[in-house]
């Protein structure tokens, strides 16, 4: 109940009502944590207003797909909703392999809205779920850091929380992603744990493992906190910080979560198998045994218990011998070790490059790089030690929970850029910690270095805090100061009271002993305090710029639409979903679409159209099968997509307009992947001395591929050069012509090409014949440029 | 292919059946035709057919009824019928519109359809007059080849008959066929026949009985696209807080020669006007003047390619589909837009209230097969009546929009087969209470109330055991 208290620091000291004050201060932080989920949700919505209300990127269009089919056939229908539209012919059990907890989410929102008769579209909601998440995401910073370091901390963190950049690039308006929700699960969860830490109370200890529960419905990133609370009750017991609280934080959790765990489909009996898991039931093992010598040593004396203690580990280490050598055995028996392949590219960061392509060829699983490190979290990068300082003055339970959360999380952000996600909760409470313990430092020192009477210092400080948010004219800024001001009285006011409580009778002797009790902890000089509060509140001001950047420009284009502003306005690229309309209205319903599978999920999504592949990776050969197509000559990727009943081919194509993500640039991990499964496709083969280029020096398998052909078909009749504007040189083989393949459709700007399977001719013997001559012809003729000639007709 | 080879059975058959019929319809034999001439507008794909018929009456009774008839593969697609008649002399001539209505004669020849123009005053025997008729045919014109490859230009067939199909006796007729282009494959030659740049002119015949029918067949370029609406559905919500919302769901296709094979879009780009003639590549929409806050999007999200021009008699809404639109290809897309209300809202003098707005579809040059219009009434409305010009099937549904509780009254009216003239104003009638605006907003005000007292009523109750 420290926030109610630091309201104080605004109001005269003449209200000495501590119900007043309490109410006053409660409304306070209420009205700024109102104000901080305002500002979480309203940093979000710049996608919205400068672009569109629209579902982004790739996996948000599965997720939006899933929660229509979800509002559509009820709950029932979705758990056993087996999809014959993607994976084609394999199929995929979506119901099964899903996290459902986004999807869920979104679906009871939509449900809520429309029996209040509010008839909200289902895009809408799932548009706006992330923004509201993360308001809630927010608050829970709040309710966790103000269980480390009281409300002040907590509203800091809050407010670095709802405009970090790294969180707001995962929930933007539109991004409808796992993330969006898990992140706020992650947080709450987390919460709980402290809360019931704090207080040993069971019903919080119920409540963490439905938050758990929560969490592992919506995120494979649940294995985190599995593995995280194990690690802290083991650091706890090691230094022994054991009580009972602990006891009930943990035991309830593993039973309870586990079994909870257990009921979603796509975990199952994963919660008890795999080795994600197994750090929880040692700590569970670890901590009963724990327990159980506790209780010994309370009822034995001494001496018995140091009998019983060589006679238990005697005993147990035989024991424990033989269930670890079994467990080894199980464990090493499965070819994984009984780790997913994501899970071990965490632990080793080489497995993915070494050994799953699919793995590495996914731009979020590569490792982060040191600017998009001060890209994500800015300032906060700096701030973080200092929070890890503040948290051990004094260490508590709480606070050593938040030193293992952000060290073990900046280990796994070095990993994966994905997981820069779970970076910036820990960042911004420790940021939060050690900004909200510097003001306090500083205006503690200024308010007792002042000349002066107590309490015109403390009307002082009031004023100083209002100064420095006039000082920041935004009005995103404007809360933060406010709130920082919040925590730095926070002793001050106490300290107060006790002065006032203690001894009203002696009161200067009292005021003057104080006094220089607290020159002696805060020897800070006037000047100095004053002109770091000064830089502390520009670093902030810094920050806040920084996001509002991030979050307009970097993190809210939807990536299905492009804009670029050039001298004569702005130009609009809307070739994706110009060709997913055309595929969705002029095909047959049934038809199949193959492309690389990055456009899977948007094609089934917007489209409406049976896919070979999508961004489920789940099925490597299925993969490479599409891979070594595009990678083949035309006749033979005819008859791999032939056989797979494919009727469309899709290519992204970036050369006429310099779109950089295009096939072609995506071509080498198709070689990589398919080569990874059928040898013929030879990396080398498309590789001039190790290098990647599709000009004259390319080598004729590249040029003679199918991707390349698809791509650059008639490209040369646009400029007459055929210039590609990505890859800045002019292409190797201009003139050529498809035998097995038509043109059907070309977008606009030449973004999207779909290209249609021709029948099989009736007369082969009379092509054959005739394809050979060609072909004899074909060297000669490439190199004197005419027109009308090809390989492989 | 089906379609054409019934229809000309149907009118051989028409032909062989006359002569029966001549004899036995002879309560019309009173009146006859003295001269007809007809205009076939085939420049688009809507044919307008302008009939200048003078009527005289021949027999001893008065009579006010004039009947036209058509054969039924033309009634089918016959979209619209007008008539007008010149009143006064020489240069004072004015246009009167007369009432036309389907009707039924008994003893029509082989299913021939009737339409009885109502003139205002009774020809007398002896007098003549001069009609006006306009009648509209949509799907009319027959794609030939049916499939066409992207380079080349969009041929059609028309079939009609080069004798005005009629019950009475004609004396002496022409008609002009206005082809959009002077290319013309081939037609059929009914001497005296000829053509002369972009028009064809059949006649004058002289002196055929009622009935007679004579087949041609034109085969000529028609490269204007095809744009059918296959079904459009309108919804108009009236907020008497101020606007009045219309959200227009259209499913566009290209009706022309279907497309085949490659859609090259270099080719597209570099000689537009060689490739993809027949293509639709924008429509524009006539909006409202005082238009708002237009939107053009479909299911996916934003179309970014439109234009909106506004002056103060109209808006223009030039909207492009995402991609052109080939023949058979199709695209769906909804536009929807604000008015403001005191436009189109006013009140008669019993208290009533009535909405003013135009029926048909916005896009010019448009063939509606199938259009839905449904008037959103605000919450609490009774009494809905709708006029419109002209038949349409009507019910009513309820809807529930925002925060709404028993529901809001929907007019609906459909109608099928629609060209750009059906734009004319139809009027719902309705009573409302303004009291009725306010349920909402206390509605939202008590709920908040109670909350907040549910909220004191927590913080003051203690229900703890222990004390």
């Amino acid at each position: 109940m420290a926030a109610p208290e630091a309201s104080t620091a605004a109001v005269p000291t003449l209200y000495t009502n501590n119900t007043l004050r309490n109410a006053f201060g409660g409304v306070l932080s209420f009205f700024i944590l109102l104000l901080i989920g305002v500002l979480a949700f309203s940093i979000r919505l710049f996608s919205v207003i400068k672009y569109e209300s629209v579902i982004h990127e790739f996996d948000p269009y599965f997720n939006y797909r899933v929660t229509q089919f979800l509002t559509k056939k009820g709950i029932y229908e979705f758990w056993n909703w087996f999809d014959d539209r993607t994976w084609y012919p394999l199929g995929r059990v979506i119901g099964g392999t899903v996290y459902p907890g986004l999807t869920l989410t979104a679906g009871t929102i939509w449900w809520l809205l429309n029996s209040l008769n509010i008839p909200l579209s289902v895009e809408t909601v799932c548009v706006f779920t992330a923004p509201i998440f993360s308001a809630f995401a927010s608050w829970a910073t709040y309710l966790l850091t103000k269980e480390v370091k009281g409300a002040g901390a907590g509203l800091t963190s809050a407010v670095l929380l709802a405009m970090v950049p790294s969180y707001i690039s995962r929930s933007v308006a539109g991004s409808y992603d796992n993330e969006a929700v898990a992140i706020f699960a992650l947080i709450f969860t987390f919460y709980l744990y402290l809360k019931t830490l704090n207080t040993g109370s069971l019903f919080y200890a119920t409540l963490n493992s439905l938050a758990y529960f929560y969490m592992v419905c919506s995120w494979g990133g649940y294995t985190f906190i599995i593995n995280l609370i194990p690690m802290h009750v083991l650091l706890c017991i090691v230094t022994g910080r054991y009580s009972s609280r602990l006891y009930i934080a943990y035991a309830p959790l593993v039973v309870l979560g586990t079994l909870l765990a257990a009921l979603v489909p796509v975990v199952g009996f994963n919660a008890v198998m795999t080795s994600e898991h197994f750090a929880s039931f040692l700590v569970f093992i670890i901590i009963h045994v724990v327990a159980f010598v506790y209780y010994i040593k309370g009822i034995l004396s001494p001496k018995m218990f140091k009998v019983a203690v060589t006679l238990v580990v005697t005993v147990g280490l035989a024991v424990c011998c033989a269930v670890i050598a079994v467990l080894i055995a199980l464990v090493a028996s499965s070819p994984t070790k009984g780790w997913s392949g994501r899970s071990l590219s965490l632990l080793d960061p080489t497995y993915a490059s070494k050994y799953i392509p699919i793995i590495a060829s996914v731009s979020e699983h590569q490792p982060p790089t040191w600017p998009s490190y001060f890209m994500d979290i800015n300032v906060l990068a700096f701030l973080v030690p200092a929070g890890i300082i503040a948290c051990f003055l004094p260490l508590s339970d709480a606070s050593s929970f938040v030193v293992l959360y952000i060290a073990t999380s900046v280990y796994f952000s070095g990993v994966m850029v994905r997981l820069m996600l779970v970076l910036a909760p820990a960042a911004c409470i420790t940021s939060g910690i050690a900004l909200s313990e510097a003001f306090d430092v500083l205006t503690g020192s200024i308010k007792f270095q002042l000349p002066g009477v107590t309490s015109n210092a403390e009307v002082d400080a009031g004023e100083t805090s209002s100064d420095t948010s006039e000082a920041q004219t935004d009005e995103v800024k404007a809360e933060k100061p406010d709130d920082t001001s919040k925590n730095r009285p926070l002793k001050k006011s106490k300290k107060k009271e006790r002065e006032l409580a203690e001894n009203p009778p002696a009161k200067a002797t009292a005021k003057a002993k104080a006094k220089a009790e607290k020159k002696r902890l805060l020897a800070l000089p006037l000047e100095a305090s004053v002109i770091s509060l000064l830089l502390l509140v520009v670093l902030g001001a810094f920050y806040v710029v920084h996001s509002v950047w991030a979050a307009a420009e970097a993190y809210s284009a939807p990536s299905i639409v492009l804009t670029t502003r050039s001298r004569d306005g702005l130009h609009v690229f809307d070739d994706f979903r110009e060709a997913y309309a055309w595929l969705s209205h002029n095909t047959d319903v049934n038809d199949k679409v193959a492309s690389w599978w990055d456009y899977g999920y948007q094609t089934t999504a917007m489209a409406n159209r049976t896919v070979i592949v999508d961004n489920n990776t789940w099925n490597n050969t299925h993969i490479a099968t599409v891979g070594t197509a595009m990678s083949s000559p035309e006749r033979a990727a005819w008859e791999i997509f032939h056989s797979l009943d494919v009727k469309y081919v899709l290519v992204v194509f970036g050369g006429l307009i310099g779109y950089p993500s295009d096939d072609i640039n995506k071509f080498l991990w198709m070689v990589r992947i398919g080569g990874g499964v059928f040898p013929h496709i030879k990396e080398p083969d498309y590789l001039r001395d190790g290098q990647y280029r599709i000009d004259s020096q390319a080598t004729p398998t590249m040029l003679n591929c199918l991707m390349y052909k698809l791509s650059y078909y008639r490209f040369v009749e646009t400029d007459g050069k055929a210039y590609d504007r990505v890859r800045r040189t002019e292409i190797g083989k201009k003139y050529f012509k498809l035998t097995h393949f038509e043109e059907v459709f070309t977008t606009h700007h030449w973004m999207v090409r779909i290209y249609k399977l021709k029948p099989l001719k009736n007369r082969i013997r009379g092509k054959a014949k005739k394809s050979k001559l060609k072909t004899s012809s074909t060297s000669s003729s490439k190199r004197s440029g005419t027109k009308k000639k090809n390989p492989w007709q | 292919m089906e379609a054409p080879i019934r229809a000309r059975e149907a009118l051989g058959f028409i032909l062989f059946s006359l002569l029966f019929s001549i004899c036995r319809s002879s309560s019309l034999n009173h009146l006859l035709i003295s001269n007809a001439e007809r205009r076939i507008d085939l420049s688009s794909h809507i044919v307008k057919v302008y009939l200048t018929l003078k009527v005289e009456n021949a027999g001893s009774t008065p009579t006010s009824e004039v009947f036209l008839s058509f054969p039924p593969t033309q009634v089918d697609h016959l979209a619209t019928v007008e008539a007008l008649v010149t009143k006064g002399k020489r240069k004072k001539t004015t246009l009167v519109r007369l009432d036309v209505k389907p009707t039924e004669l008994p003893d029509a020849p082989n299913d021939a359809k009737y339409f009885a123009i109502y003139l205002a005053n009774p020809l007398k025997s002896g007098e003549s007059t001069t009609l006006e008729v306009l009648y509209l045919l949509t799907h009319s014109q027959e794609p030939f080849p049916a499939e066409i490859a992207q380079s080349e230009s969009q041929l059609v067939y028309y079939r009609d008959s080069v004798l005005i199909l009629s019950p009475y006796h004609i004396k002496q007729q022409t008609t002009f066929i206005k082809t959009p282009s002077t290319k013309v494959e081939s037609f059929t030659r009914v001497e005296p026949s000829n053509r002369a740049g972009t028009e064809i002119k059949y006649g004058p015949y002289e002196d055929h009985p009622p009935y007679s029918f004579s087949p041609i067949l034109i085969h000529f370029e028609n490269n204007s696209p095809f744009a059918v609406v296959e079904e459009l559905v309108r919804e108009v919500e009236i907020s008497h807080w101020g606007n009045l919302q219309v959200t227009e769901q259209y499913t566009l296709v290209h009706a022309g020669a279907r497309h085949k094979g490659v859609f090259s879009r270099v080719d597209f780009q570099s000689r537009p006007t060689l490739n993809g003639a027949s293509s639709l590549r924008y429509l524009l929409a006539r909006l409202p003047p005082r238009v708002h806050s237009v939107y053009y999007r479909d299911e996916i999200g934003n179309i970014s390619s439109s234009h909106l021009r506004t002056d103060s008699r109209k808006s223009e809404l030039e909207i492009e589909p995402r991609y052109p639109l080939f023949g058979g290809w199709k695209a769906t897309f909804v536009i929807g837009y604000g008015l403001p209300l005191q436009d189109f809202l006013f009140e008669t003098s019993d208290d009533r209230r009535y909405l003013n707005f135009t029926f048909g579809c916005p896009l010019l040059e448009t063939v509606v097969d199938k259009l839905t219009i449904k008037v959103v009434l605000p919450e609490g409305s009774k009494d809905p009546s709708a006029v419109v010009p002209f038949p349409v099937e009507q019910h009513l549904e309820t809807k529930y929009s925002y925060l709404d509780v028993v529901g809001r009254t929907v007019v609906v009216m459909e109608k099928k087969n629609l060209v750009p003239t059906h734009n004319s104003h139809f009027q719902v009638y309705y009573t409302f209470k303004p009291i009725f605006m306010l349920a909402e907003p206390l509605m939202l005000a008590s709920a908040f109330f109670l909350f907040f007292v549910a909220c004191v009523a927590y913080l003051h109750i203690d229900l703890s055991i222990r004390k």
